[in-house]
């Protein structure tokens, strides 16, 4: 089965044009591409650090009364695996996309703020090491990513644990908020001339939504984890239910309110990236475009009001109970019509089954699976009898391993050669397919077993007469099988960058502006700004593709067509276009910057002087590291200001 | 942050791509800024409503008599009603400060600037002052839900208080070297914008904290 459809001329990659090297030059960067690598690769290490924590958790629950780690690291392992996962690997994978991808699809030459974008990448790169700092002082965060309070106020979580979760989330926070502000001007504001709303390609759509929900949600759990904070550190009375009667569900209904479209946050840019995908490889467009468009929209806005089916089993009573659980029903709507649009899509295609379109279509059935299992916790009694189960493990990994993390590895097999000029191994990518579907099924499946026999999750162990043995060792064995799986795929993006097919502009023929510039980009990625006339600019001159294919008005027909088959033959002539620098071609680019480093590093010093209050006795503290990041921070804010050149 | 237009400006081709609003960027970033302060201080009013009323203990904000024992509130409703005034006024002077920046009036584009930091910071004296008297008066953070919640919410905004006022001088001074004229008008605007907002969201407080009980 062949893979590819053009394979432009070999070039060599590495003489890229004059565009400058080295160490310091990343460090100061401001263009969105490196910015967007540097994601990618930050967030692979954590999830590679996330899959060992997983990994040891599965050798601790192989056999029954284990003591391969203590309830303690127990405790610590589940916490950080959630927390790495989400805000170390899935959200800034998802922000490496958005980073690289959605500037090139919407036309523009960077974002609408490069340097707040760096600024960004420094916060998630300090907060994540922050966050995992509790691990040398052993004190990682240990009572879940949720965090209960008052469970989690100094009373009843002594120690630094919890400190390094309200502070390292907050500066992470920080860095979703920013980068999410920058995300959404640039898709309103900087699209390219003819390219309106509705002629957006549709991960583009779908990045707008997220971030609209992450600069909400988040600031709801910055306030969250500020008072907990507080509490914690200052000593008020938030989530004091003891002394100052404090109401112990005000801490669920915070978090949750974030918590819950958190879930759309990480799933619906994969939602974008397949509708990229399986077009592309059946040679169709999406299948109903709008209603996409629209049912995204509705994701987003209806994940805001079911927060509370998390908290069936508090006792809120038969109307909330009843109200969450019909709001939460009612989002299988738009979701269900996403999973027949992409089968639609699908549906009479001429389709070729690379690993991309493996990856998608496995994400479509066990997405499909995590969602029929999340309707059925929908429904307050059922809920009752899943919660704190395994059967809930179960939901949440179909819907972020076979949803989110499925659809970031077919975005990472259908854009790696856009990012790095080179094809996957696709014989290594069948094998990583495979396994991973494999594997995962083996893992998480029979979790839905264990849960419904009353398996309890977040404990650290269970007894041999339990009946619980067989399927766990099935789930560890499987949990290696992903690990095995995910060690190929790293060979494979590790040699791919040096030595895999060389890919040219457009490798699958796919029908984005993305694909009408050089892989990789030249640092300014459009010699000319495109103009656009329709969703699939690329596809316009060829009637088998483009049928279907909404286009502008008459009028706007008889523009200038600047992009379509004729078009893209002159963009592949790579190596001209290479050799001219952005000074060459008189486009005038942000200059570097080391000032986001430093503001991220202030920042961060505000929130480390918060936590080593109390590491050698009470009154031990390291204000003075406050104070030094507050410094920080003030003057790399007016150096920023008055920067020349930006 | 000029970069969007740096960008759009010096774009070879086509010969007009400003952005695809027609919104300047900046601006437009902060009106999202704003959208996500709202959610900030919306959950910390949130919390500071689901808490109202219920504190175990004394001191109390308005006057109450419980189980037969009369409790004094501590709030000082006609000092926080002048510091809000001025509070107010001070966005009048704000939008005195945009009109001469937009005329190209420096002097007293500086002058208005000065007056509006000025209002921001007999707020922010009140506001310590408030602070200082109501821990002598026994109400700190740790004391019950009230004083928690109290000095979390208007200290956050206090917090925004000082930014504003930091912000407005460097603006000030600026405006006095010279460095913002006509053509900067958008840097007046967003201070202006972030200024109005600090207002709009301390009149939301005010009552719900000071004048219902």
């Amino acid at each position: 089965m062949s893979s590819t459809a053009t394979v432009a001329a070999p070039r060599p990659v590495a003489a890229h044009h004059a565009e400058p090297t080295g160490l310091w030059s990343w460090i100061t960067t401001v263009d969105h591409k490196r910015i967007g690598i540097m994601y990618g690769v930050t967030a692979f290490v954590w999830f590679l650090v996330a899959g060992i924590e997983a990994l040891m958790i599965r050798v601790q629950l192989f056999v029954p009364n284990n003591h391969f780690v203590s309830a303690e690291t127990y405790n610590s392992l589940f916490t950080m695996h959630a927390l790495t996962m989400i805000f170390g690997a899935l959200m800034p994978l998802t922000a490496a996309f958005f980073n690289f991808i959605v500037p090139l699809q919407v036309g523009a030459r960077d974002v609408a703020f490069p340097r707040l974008n760096a600024l960004s990448y420094w916060l998630f790169l300090f907060g994540g090491i922050f966050l995992n700092v509790g691990w040398v002082f052993k004190a990682a965060p240990d009572a879940g990513w949720f965090a209960y309070a008052p469970l989690t106020i100094e009373a009843w979580a002594p120690g630094l644990h919890m400190d390094f979760y309200v502070l390292g989330l907050q500066v992470l926070g920080l860095s979703s908020i920013i980068a999410s502000l920058n995300f959404i001007i640039t898709i309103i504001n900087l699209r390219a001339p003819g390219m309106r709303l509705m002629r957006m390609p549709i991960f583009t759509w779908m990045t707008l939504i997220t971030s609209v929900l992450i600069v909400t949600a988040m600031a709801v759990f910055t306030i969250a984890i500020t008072e907990l904070m507080f509490d914690r550190v200052f000593g008020t009375n938030f989530f004091n239910t003891v002394d100052a009667g404090a109401d112990p569900l005000l801490w669920q209904h915070l978090f949750w309110m974030f918590g819950h479209p958190e879930v759309y946050i990480l799933i619906i840019p994969i939602m974008g990236m397949v509708s990229e995908v399986l077009p592309t490889f059946s040679r169709k467009p999406l299948f109903g475009y709008n209603v996409m468009v629209f049912s995204g929209v509705l994701i987003g806005w209806l994940g805001w009001g079911v927060w509370s089916h998390h908290m069936f089993a508090t006792g809120m009573g038969p109307i909330a109970d009843s109200f969450f659980a019909l709001s939460t029903m009612l989002i299988a709507i738009p979701t269900g019509i996403k999973i027949f649009n992409w089968l639609g899509t699908i549906y009479g295609g001429s389709v070729r089954f690379t690993t991309a379109m493996l990856f998608s279509v496995g994400f479509i059935a066990m997405f499909t699976i995590g969602g029929i299992s999340g309707v059925m916790h929908s429904s307050a009694p059922s809920d009752l009898q899943q919660t704190d189960t395994y059967f809930v493990v179960a939901h949440i990994h179909y819907v972020f391993f076979g949803g989110t993390v499925m659809g970031l590895w077919s975005a990472m097999y259908y854009w790696y050669p856009k990012v790095f000029g080179r094809l996957l191994d696709e014989k290594m990518g069948k094998a990583h397919f495979w396994l991973t579907m494999v594997g995962m099924n083996l893992t998480f499946f029979p979790m839905h077993f264990v849960g419904m026999f009353g398996m309890p999750r977040r404990t650290w162990t269970y007894g041999p007469e339990q009946g619980f043995t067989i399927w766990n060792q099935v789930e560890t064995i499987g949990s290696f099988i992903i690990a095995l799986a995910t060690l190929i795929f790293a060979v494979n993006l590790f040699t791919a960058w040096k030595r895999g097919r060389v890919a040219g502009p457009n490798p699958w023929g796919a029908a984005t502006l993305e694909w009408s510039i050089p892989s990789p980009p030249p640092v300014y990625n459009f010699r000319e700004i495109p103009v656009v006339h329709s969703r699939m600019p690329l596809w316009e001159g060829d009637p088998t593709k483009a049928a279907g294919i909404p286009h502008g008005r008459a009028e706007e027909e008889t523009e200038q067509v600047t992009l379509g088959g004729a078009a893209l033959a002159e963009v592949g002539d790579v190596h001209d276009e290479n050799k001219m620098s952005a000074h060459d071609l008189g486009i005038h680019l942000p200059p570097p910057s080391f000032w986001p480093i430093v503001l991220a590093f202030g920042i961060t010093l505000i929130f480390v002087g918060l936590i080593f209050r109390q590491l050698t006795g009470a009154m031990h503290s390291l204000w003075y590291l406050m104070i030094a990041g507050v410094a920080i921070t003030v003057l790399s804010i007016y150096a920023w200001a008055f920067e020349p050149g930006h | 942050m000029d970069s969007s237009h740096a960008l759009a400006d010096h774009a070879a081709h086509p010969a007009h791509i400003d952005t695809s609003t027609g919104l300047d960027s900046r601006k437009m970033a902060f009106w999202t800024f704003i959208g996500s302060e709202c959610l900030l201080f919306g959950s910390l009013i949130a919390t500071y409503m689901a808490y109202k009323g219920r504190s175990l203990k004394p001191p109390y904000p308005h006057d109450v008599t419980i189980n037969g024992v009369a409790h004094e509130g501590v709030l000082n409703i006609p000092l926080t009603s002048f510091s809000t005034f001025i509070l107010l006024m001070s966005s009048v002077a704000m939008v005195f400060a945009l009109y001469n920046v937009q005329r190209g009036d420096r002097k007293w584009a500086a002058f208005w600037l000065f007056a509006t930091a000025f209002g921001g910071s007999i707020f922010l004296g009140c506001q310590v002052f408030e602070f200082t008297e109501f821990y002598h008066n026994g109400l700190t953070l740790k004391s019950n839900l009230f004083g928690s919640t109290f000095f979390v919410l208007t200290g956050f905004h206090g917090a925004h208080v000082t930014v504003g006022i930091i912000y407005l001088i460097t603006l000030g001074v600026m405006t006095m070297r010279g460095r913002i004229g006509p053509e900067r008008t958008l840097n007046v605007e967003i201070a202006g914008l972030y200024w109005h907002f600090v207002d709009v969201i301390w009149i939301v407080i005010f009552p719900l904290v000071y004048l219902i009980p």
